[in-house]
Order: C-alpha cells, then sequence, then structure tokens
C-alpha cells in the first residue's frame, strides 16, 4: 500500500467515527427524515456516475454510463425532495418565546382545572 | 486531484457532517437538508466544470439525457407520493444509489479488459458491485413488500438457510476467481446476478412491519458501497459522503430497533428457520406494534402537537 492509498484510508475510518458521533442523540421521531436524508446524501455517487460517463465510448459504456446517471440522479433529487417534504411537517413549530408564552398559559389552566376539580 | 478540487469537496463534506448533525435535531432538521443539499450541489457542480471539455459526444449525450430522466423521475416520485407510501419511495431511492454503485465498479473494472485487478482496486469494486446489487434487489423486495405488490408477510420455504450458504459462498468463490484468475465480462455479470439474488434472498424472510429497520440497514450498505466505489474511481468526496452514511446508517438501524424494543438480529433473522404464517412484528396488548420512548422523544412530540 502506497502512503496515497493509506490516506484514503485514514479518511475512510475518521468518516465512519464522525458519523456514529454525528447523530447519536436522535429522537425517535426524527429517524424516518433521518434516514431519507442520509439516503438523499449518498446521492453523491452521482459524482461516480459523471466520472465513467465522461469517457463512455463503446456501446457497453455507454449503455452503463446511462443507467447509472439515471439511478444516480434519481437518487440524489428525489432524496432531497422527499426528505424536505417529511421536514415541512416540522416547519410549523412557534418561535421560542412564543411557545414559552404557551406553557405557562397552559400550566395555569392545568392548575385551574385542579382547583375546581378539587373544589368539585 | 487539484487543490481547488480537494478544498471544495473539503467543502461539501463539511456541509454534509454539519446537515447531518442538524437533520438529528427537530428545529434545525428541515435547515439540516438544505445545508446537505448545497453540499451535494457544491461537489456535482465543481465535478462538472472540472470535466467540462472532457466529454466523449456520446458522454455528453447520456450525461445530459440521464440527469434530465432522473431529476424528473426524482422529483416527480418525491412530490406526488402520498405521506403515508413514503418509506417505499426511500426505499426505491436507496435502491436506485446502490444500483448506480455497483455499475460504477463494474465499469471500472470492464476497463481492464479481462485481466485481473490489483488489490486496491479490486477488493473495493467486489465489495460495491455485491453491497450496491444487495441493496438494489433489497430496496426492491421491500419497496414491493410495502406497497402491497407483494405479500407483506415473512416469506420462508424449508432449506432457505442452505440456499442462502450456497448463495454467499458462491459470490465468494466468483470473488476469487475475479481477483487471481480473469475479470472477463461473464465473471463480472454472474457476479452482478448473483449479489442481486443474495439481496432478495435477504429481504423476502422479513416482515412489513420491520422494513423500516431493512431499509434503513440497505440505506447504510448504499453508504458503504459508496464509499467503495469512492476507492475503486480514488475520490475524496465519495469516501467521505459514502463512509458517513454507512456510519451514521448502521447506528440509525440500531437506534430503530431499539425503538421497536427488538435486536437488530431478531428483526433481521427472526423468521429465518422457522416456515411460519402472519407477520412477526411484536403486536402489544391491542395487536398495535409498541415503540419504546425517551424523555427526549415525549418532550419533541409535546412541542410539535398542533
Amino acid at each position: 500500500m502506497n502512503e496515497h492509498s493509506i490516506s484514503l484510508l485514514i479518511y475512510f475510518v475518521l468518516a465512519v467515527f464522525i458519523g456514529f458521533e454525528v447523530i447519536s442523540k436522535v429522537p425517535t421521531i426524527l429517524h424516518t427524515p433521518l434516514m431519507s436524508g442520509t439516503n438523499a446524501i449518498h446521492g453523491i455517487i452521482v459524482i461516480g456516475a459523471l466520472l465513467i460517463a465522461v469517457h463512455a465510448q463503446t456501446p457497453v459504456e455507454i449503455v452503463l454510463g446511462f443507467i447509472a446517471m439515471v439511478l444516480a440522479t434519481t437518487n440524489v433529487v428525489g432524496g432531497f425532495v422527499v426528505t424536505d417534504r417529511m421536514l415541512e411537517l416540522f416547519k410549523g413549530r412557534r418561535p421560542a418565546t412564543e411557545s414559552k408564552e404557551r406553557t405557562t398559559i397552559q400550566a395555569k389552566s392545568e392548575r385551574t382545572d385542579r382547583t375546581e376539580r378539587g373544589a368539585a | 486531484m487539484t487543490t481547488a478540487t480537494s478544498l471544495i469537496y473539503l467543502v461539501s463534506a463539511v456541509l454534509f457532517i454539519v446537515g447531518l448533525k442538524f437533520l438529528s435535531s427537530p428545529s434545525t432538521a428541515r435547515r439540516g437538508n438544505g445545508i446537505a443539499a448545497v453540499g451535494m450541489m457544491l461537489a456535482v457542480g465543481w465535478t462538472i466544470v472540472l470535466l467540462w471539455g472532457t466529454f466523449t459526444p456520446a458522454g455528453a449525450a447520456i450525461t445530459v439525457a440521464g440527469a434530465a430522466i432522473g431529476t424528473t423521475a426524482g422529483t416527480v416520485g418525491a412530490r406526488t407520493v402520498k405521506m403515508t407510501a413514503i418509506p417505499q419511495m426511500v426505499a426505491l431511492f436507496n435502491g436506485v444509489g446502490g444500483g448506480a454503485a455497483a455499475l460504477v465498479a463494474v465499469s471500472e473494472l470492464l476497463k481492464l479488459g479481462g485481466k485481473p485487478p490489483d488489490l486496491l482496486t479490486g477488493l473495493p469494486s467486489i465489495f460495491a458491485i455485491i453491497i450496491g446489487g444487495v441493496s438494489f434487489s433489497g430496496s426492491m423486495i421491500a419497496f414491493a413488500k410495502l406497497q402491497g405488490l407483494m405479500s407483506g408477510t415473512p416469506v420462508t420455504y424449508p432449506g432457505q438457510q442452505v440456499v442462502n450458504i450456497v448463495l454467499t459462498l458462491g459470490w465468494i468463490a466468483l470473488a476469487v476467481v475475479l481477483l487471481t484468475v480473469n475479470s472477463s465480462g461473464t465473471v463480472i455479470t454472474l457476479l452482478v446476478v448473483l449479489a442481486l439474488a443474495v439481496g432478495v434472498g435477504f429481504v423476502l424472510p422479513i416482515g412489513g412491519a420491520n422494513m423500516p429497520v431493512v431499509i434503513s440497514l440497505l440505506n447504510a450498505c448504499t453508504g458503504l458501497a459508496v464509499a467503495a466505489s469512492g476507492f475503486v474511481l480514488d475520490n475524496f468526496a465519495l469516501i467521505v459522503a459514502g463512509s458517513l452514511v454507512g456510519a451514521s446508517g448502521t447506528l440509525l438501524t440500531k437506534l430503530m430497533s431499539d425503538a421497536m424494543g427488538r435486536s437488530l438480529v431478531d428483526v433481521l433473522f427472526g423468521a429465518f428457520g422457522k416456515v411460519q404464517v402472519g407477520d412477526d412484528a411484536g403486536p402489544g396488548m391491542d395487536g398495535r406494534t409498541t415503540r419504546a420512548g425517551s424523555p427526549d422523544d415525549l418532550g419533541t412530540m409535546m412541542t410539535l402537537r398542533e
């Protein structure tokens, strides 16, 4: 193994550790969107498809390059769009101050509930 | 790689990592996806700039046509799919990525004109073909099960383990032939066919309710296949993005099976060795599947409720 392939191996190992670390605290509700988001990121194979399509000359190379381009582009475009659609559900989140206010009101009404129940 | 290329790929790698970080928190998730998409556009855009002027006429034609078809299919598929059908859509997008990774490796091997590749190219190529092929056919079965194109119940038959073991030994033998004797089109084609068969054999015995965990595992597999093709093509961006997805996808798979209250081994191989009918998801008292949750999950759900 030469020095160059060793450095490729180092990138690989370090990226594996980062991959483990970076999502370790994901809540259950985000499992599916996160799966879909990582799915979009491996759509980077479109670069691989480009690199084989660019020199395509023989019929076999042309067919392989074409199919690889179609599959990889579907992966990357579809992946990001579908993840964004899933996460649209999360955009209705209120700003921090507003939600705090809301919690206070709720807490108050809960207290009132308890008092009323106590009175009854 | 030139300095500019390395630096640009480095920026997109950072954007992917930040994107993943943001994706794992509810308030920033959507932005995280956007950040990752910017990283992707940067890496792909720069690669096109880099290759500009070196396209063969046929190469330019298939690139434009392929990108147009893929973009249309991806956008229409992702925009029109019903919210309830999103898991199978993700399976489909994941499968095609695995297929692309396998084809890239096939194409690189064919360039050798039948000579056995050296280990540094050969091993990652074989890995990309096998894992990418398994991910492709496995995802298609997962899609078919979730879409109702085939029964969601585990498909088991007597002698299933024997068949799977024979398939596995078959591809190991082929890999050895490819590395030592020759890498002709026939050997490579057989390897692809076997990889596809292994993927089908792997997903068939898993029940429909467990499919999300399986899709997540196949997603991690595609990530690793992409990283492997990165080694074949000597491309930093593919290696880093692929291994990020491989690792985070593996951890996510474990988290997902934990959330179902089952071990990963049980989810994947629960139906092995028993010919059974009915779904093998662990039903709760009222017959529905249950999920475990942490206080964090509860907090997230309460914040997001309408």
